[in-house]
């Protein structure tokens, strides 16, 4: 085997056709795959070339005229006052997400390892896992009768120890506090999986080291735990900080309505609304791709950030 | 390797007993327990509740004591949630079998050593997690492959979710090499060597990515919401949207069932599989996951 992969120069041409022969049962395999890759990936990478054309679906791409200047679309977004609006919710969404999200898991991560109580342990995570794999629709509808006006759970207790009820589904100064809440839901457990797989990971010998040296358990946490898991901790924050353009697209179309449009719709929904149910393909394509290029820049400098923490991330 | 030392960890706990530590360790995990599993039961209560029992109690109630199953029984009635679950069941099914199919025909190439361009495939896997396209461009897409409204939107443009791909990948190249070997002395070709060792040695992450596409296909809602406006075609998830939005007169038009729980028996019903088919694929999907986390 070593033999053969020890190919001699040759021509670029020669190298391909004896790698082809040698592995072609290979990349037969990854045949399909990449002809996915390139057909819902890359092409429509390249088409988001009509974000800077005044695209009309009859003559399309290559017949529609460029827009003038280049970058109207992306002007015309900014022009209304509502859209900075909706920038505004996509990042208060996902910051809340994110600094709301992680630290109940790290917490619930640091209960999970120091329980003594195996096959209670496994009761629990098993249970706080479940919310992870629902859909959002599903949790739509728990929201529903635990959240809602007049019949919700929770309204009914407020209203029984005399205070008022919040509306939590219908109203735009409390939407978005109820979709970061049910994001909270959704994750905990499943969050805590990455921490639970770093405090595992941390060596034994640290904490008898502390035990003999008449370390608490407390202290322990404080003086071990958190400091080994501080490095993926900070990984954690940084990279979801890369995708702070995302607010949960699904989460958000699944929680709107009429009632609380002005706080709950984010840049995804905008598109959408826009794009397929307007058919304005140019100007929502390049509020896409503003996103998609904010978003990347975003997710490599976090990530060379990242790496000065931890290295391979990727 | 991970589960081992967590097991030896939780085993070989003789720590000194500190009370207000451990009764705060049960707190956090009772109170995890109970904000996951409460609703949940609430909402299965709900839809097991006859009308009368929910007018006495005020409308809480969670440990009912007669049931009734009517609300299932209406909603069973319901061609349109009946439709709805054959399009998902057959989504699901159709669905992640050829998500597994083409992420291992995939992930296995890309994990063998040597092979020319692998790197460079694998970036351009990578560049997709960096850099997507949009909504519309691959709306556009989609509707130019002839894909809108037909049962292929739904499996099409989801064929290879990158990340899962990229844990598979890491797991097949954590295979012993001598396996590989040993194989290709016997002559085995590498559609062989797949199917005859490499399969089975990967049931667990097979099993766990299984569970993610399955999961993310029963799921199924913004493929419909973006490709599909054929109604004969909507998914379980969209006609359990609508059952929850619409009014009460829409819901049920038989008066003995209130609104409530008709809704909350649909819900239940859309996730009865998920909730039965998850605790036997746990235990490998944890390791799985963990595993697909420590390597990152």
């Amino acid at each position: 085997m070593s033999v053969a992969s020890i190919t001699p120069k040759k021509s670029s041409w020669g190298k391909c056709k004896k790698a082809l022969f040698k592995w072609w049962p290979l990349y037969l395999m990854m045949l399909p795959g990449l002809v996915y890759l390139i057909v819902y990936k890359y092409v429509p990478m390249a088409g988001t070339i009509i974000a800077f054309k005044n695209y009309r679906v009859k003559v399309g791409i290559w017949g529609s005229p460029w827009a003038d200047p280049w970058y109207k679309h992306f002007m015309d977004f900014f022009k209304s006052p509502a859209n900075v609006q909706i920038i505004k919710n996509t990042i208060t969404l996902s910051i809340g997400k994110l600094l709301i999200g992680l630290i109940p898991s790290l917490i619930f991560a640091l209960a999970i390892s120091e329980c003594r109580n195996k096959p209670f342990v496994r009761v629990v995570q098993t249970v706080s896992y479940l919310p992870h794999f629902l859909s959002w629709v599903v949790i739509y509808g728990i929201s529903q009768t635990m959240l809602s006006m007049n019949t919700g759970v929770v309204n009914r207790f407020l209203v029984s120890i005399g205070l008022e009820s919040i509306p939590f589904l219908s109203s735009n100064d409390v939407i978005q506090g109820t979709l970061i809440g049910t994001d909270l839901w959704k994750g905990l457990g499943w969050g805590s999986i990455t921490f639970l797989a770093a405090i595992i990971g941390i060596d034994k010998e640290l904490y008898d080291a502390a035990e003999v040296d008449g370390c608490g358990r407390f202290r322990r946490i404080w003086h071990i735990t958190l400091p080994c898991i501080r490095r993926i901790f900070i990984v954690l924050l940084v990279l979801k900080l890369g995708t702070v353009l995302d607010a949960g697209f699904n989460q958000v179309y699944v929680f709107m309505n009429e009632r609380v449009n002005r706080s709950a719709e984010i840049i995804d929904t905008w598109v959408y609304t826009r794009g397929i149910g307007k058919m304005n393909y140019s100007l929502s394509t390049a509020v896409g791709l503003m996103k998609s290029v904010i978003a990347s820049v975003l997710v490599i400098g976090t990530n060379k950030l990242a790496r000065k923490w931890d290295s391979a991330i990727w | 390797m991970v589960k081992k030392n967590k097991e030896h960890k939780l085993g070989e706990e003789k720590r000194k007993f500190n009370p207000v530590f451990d009764t705060l360790v049960y707190a956090i995990l009772i109170g995890v327990l109970l904000i996951t599993i409460l609703p949940v039961m609430y909402v299965v209560a709900v839809s097991l509740t006859p009308y009368t029992e929910i007018a006495r109690n005020q409308g809480i109630v969670l440990f009912p004591k007669d049931i009734t199953f009517e609300a299932y029984e209406v909603i069973f009635g319901k061609k349109d949630f009946w439709n709805g679950m054959k399009i998902t069941i057959e989504v699901t099914v159709f669905g992640t079998i050829a998500n597994l199919i083409v992420t291992t025909l995939f992930a296995y190439p890309l994990s063998r050593k040597g092979l020319p361009g692998k790197s460079f495939i694998t970036k351009l896997v990578m560049f997709t997690m960096i850099f997507s396209a949009g909504t519309i461009p691959t709306y556009l897409v989609v509707k130019g492959t002839g894909l809108l409204n037909t049962m292929g939107a739904y499996i099409v443009p989801g064929l290879v979710g990158v990340s899962n791909l990229i844990i598979m990948k890491a797991f097949f190249e954590n295979l012993p090499e001598d396996i590989f070997d040993a194989a290709r002395i016997d002559g085995c070709g590498e559609f062989k060597v797949l199917t005859h060792i490499v399969l089975p040695m990967s049931v667990p992450i097979m099993l766990t990515i299984g569970m993610y596409y399955m999961v993310s296909h029963w799921n199924t809602y913004m493929a419909a919401v973006l490709y599909v406006t054929d109604q004969d075609l909507q998914p379980m998830q969209v006609i359990l949207r609508r059952l929850l939005e619409s009014s009460t007169a829409e819901v049920s038009v038989d008066v003995v069932v209130p609104t409530e729980t008709m809704r909350m028996a649909a819900v239940c019903f859309a996730t009865l599989p998920i909730v039965v088919v998850y605790p036997f694929i746990q235990k490998y999907f944890v390791k799985g996951t963990l595993a697909g986390a420590v390597k990152g």
